[in-house]
């Protein structure tokens, strides 16, 4: 029981490492692909072009080799930028995570009635001013069940930055595995995915339903 | 200066198809006009385009002294247009109001954004608003819960908000059930006994006779005729006119 609880509590030291990645990555990214959206939906096409290079090289090759390309190949394309292990996964993990999001954005924007635009105009508001307090609220309400999806995926995806060797849950977990030739550590690795999942559906469920008072 | 809209030659086409095809109007202060004609016959699409909402072809507009869009192809910037079309509200036919804010943030939305008043004073022009179109009750009511006679007065509110000087309604009594009309039509009358300048696109042909100082008859993107509603209802110059409102009585 003993030896339990304090695999346990070394697995939980992981724990901060990857709720870093997982908060940095979610808070960044997030305006990041409202952002690229707005920019999809521009009558700019030198930034629709550039929006949509981004997108199909991001979502269109694996987040591994994404990871292994910051951290190793950037150093040598541009000399002298090496980043720190951390700041390459997060890095990494933004501009993937952003990219879906921009999708995700994109559609949901399109989905709202020209309808709004045509009256945030005749009020005489500003295109910003439409985005920001009319389209975008409506926007997040619509694509929330998405980005819950997306948020679940990358609490999970963050256990790829064991590649680099930065202590996560799963690498400490793994640590204890080799070790001791015990498999409990990967079993008690789940169980706190799987919680930290559960209190992310918990925390989706009460937005949608505080989105939902309108209609 | 008592001409709030002046509209020469103008022209709007989709494509090919040529919607309006050289329109020239004037409208005095106080003015109520009516706006009749066949579907597809551009009145909407004249409303649309003088507030901007579409860009005309060719033509000339000008709102109370100031060109919105002229002729010599004189650049106005869209900051500056955005700014004149201020002094006209607009009425959808489909209400369009923002479905994630209250009865009273939707008319609160434009004064706190546009005119910066701060939050208080935004509050205190909405409900005073909302008591005029008859919602006090319905201040915290979001849209979904309003019927849509509801939905259009909380929409005329909205418009009221910015203090147009002109209230352009498109088709506003068309998306309501028959027992709902009444109540959008008595607030546009109270607008009216204001002295409101108003432009009123409308199939309701009682409305029109009883409420306009002048009615126009489009078809096929021309003014066929503009006269007072006793004129157009009892002895139109053009036949086309008499055969479609026969059709409307």
């Amino acid at each position: 029981m003993e030896y339990l609880i304090d695999s346990t509590r070394y697995i939980l030291m992981g724990c901060t490492v990857t709720l870093k990645l997982f908060f940095i990555t979610l808070i960044l990214s997030l305006p990041l692909g409202f952002i690229c959206a707005m920019g999809k939906a521009s009558s700019w096409r030198t930034v629709r072009v550039l929006m949509d290079s981004y997108t199909s090289v991001v979502r269109g090759t694996p987040l591994l080799l994404q990871i292994f390309f910051v951290y190793y190949g950037l150093p040598i394309i541009i000399p002298g930028l090496r980043l720190e292990r951390f700041n390459a996964a997060a890095l990494t993990f933004i501009l993937n995570y952003g990219a879906y999001f921009t999708e995700i954005f994109r559609s949901g924007i399109q989905s709202i009635d020209r309808g709004q635009y045509e009256a945030s105009r005749v009020l005489g508001m500003s295109y910003t001013q439409t985005m920001i307090r009319i389209v975008l609220p409506q926007t997040i309400k619509r694509v929330l069940p998405t980005i819950a999806n997306e948020a679940i995926t990358l609490v999970k995806d963050t256990a790829l930055i064991v590649v680099l060797g930065i202590g996560d849950i799963l690498r400490n977990s793994k640590e204890i595995v080799a070790r001791d030739f015990t498999i409990s550590p990967f079993v008690i690795a789940a169980l706190i995915y799987l919680g930290m999942n559960y209190l992310l559906v918990l925390f989706f469920n009460r937005m949608e339903k505080r989105y939902s008072v309108y209609e | 200066m008592s001409d709030m809209i002046h509209i020469r030659g103008l022209k709007k086409s989709f494509g090919s198809l040529e919607v309006l095809k050289g329109v020239d109007m004037t409208v005095r202060k106080g003015e109520i006009i009516s706006i009749i004609g066949p579907s597809g016959s551009g009145k909407s699409t004249l409303l649309r385009t003088l507030i901007h909402l579409e860009k005309a072809s060719d033509g000339e507009i000008i709102i109370e002294g100031e060109a919105t869009l002229t002729q010599s192809g004189e650049h106005i910037s869209e900051s500056q247009i955005r700014q004149r079309c201020r002094k006209l509200g607009m009425v959808f036919q489909n209400f369009n109001l923002f479905p994630h804010k209250t009865a009273l943030e939707n008319v609160m939305e434009a004064p706190l954004t546009v005119l910066k008043k701060d939050k208080s004073e935004a509050i205190r022009i909405a409900e005073e608003l909302l008591a005029k179109v008859g919602l006090s009750d319905k201040r915290d009511s979001y849209p979904y819960y309003l019927s849509g006679g509801q939905k259009q007065r909380v929409a005329i509110a909205r418009a009221l908000a910015m203090a147009p000087d002109i209230m352009l309604f498109d088709e506003p009594t068309s998306a309501l059930d028959p027992e709902l009309i009444g109540e959008v039509l008595s607030v546009i009358k109270d607008l009216a006994s204001e002295h409101m300048t108003m432009l009123i696109v409308t199939h309701e042909m009682t409305f029109a006779r009883e409420v306009s100082d002048k009615v126009v008859f489009m078809d096929e993107g021309r003014i066929l005729e503009m006269a007072p509603p006793e004129k157009i209802f009892s002895d139109p110059d053009h036949p086309r006119i008499k055969t479609f409102l026969d059709k409307m009585l």
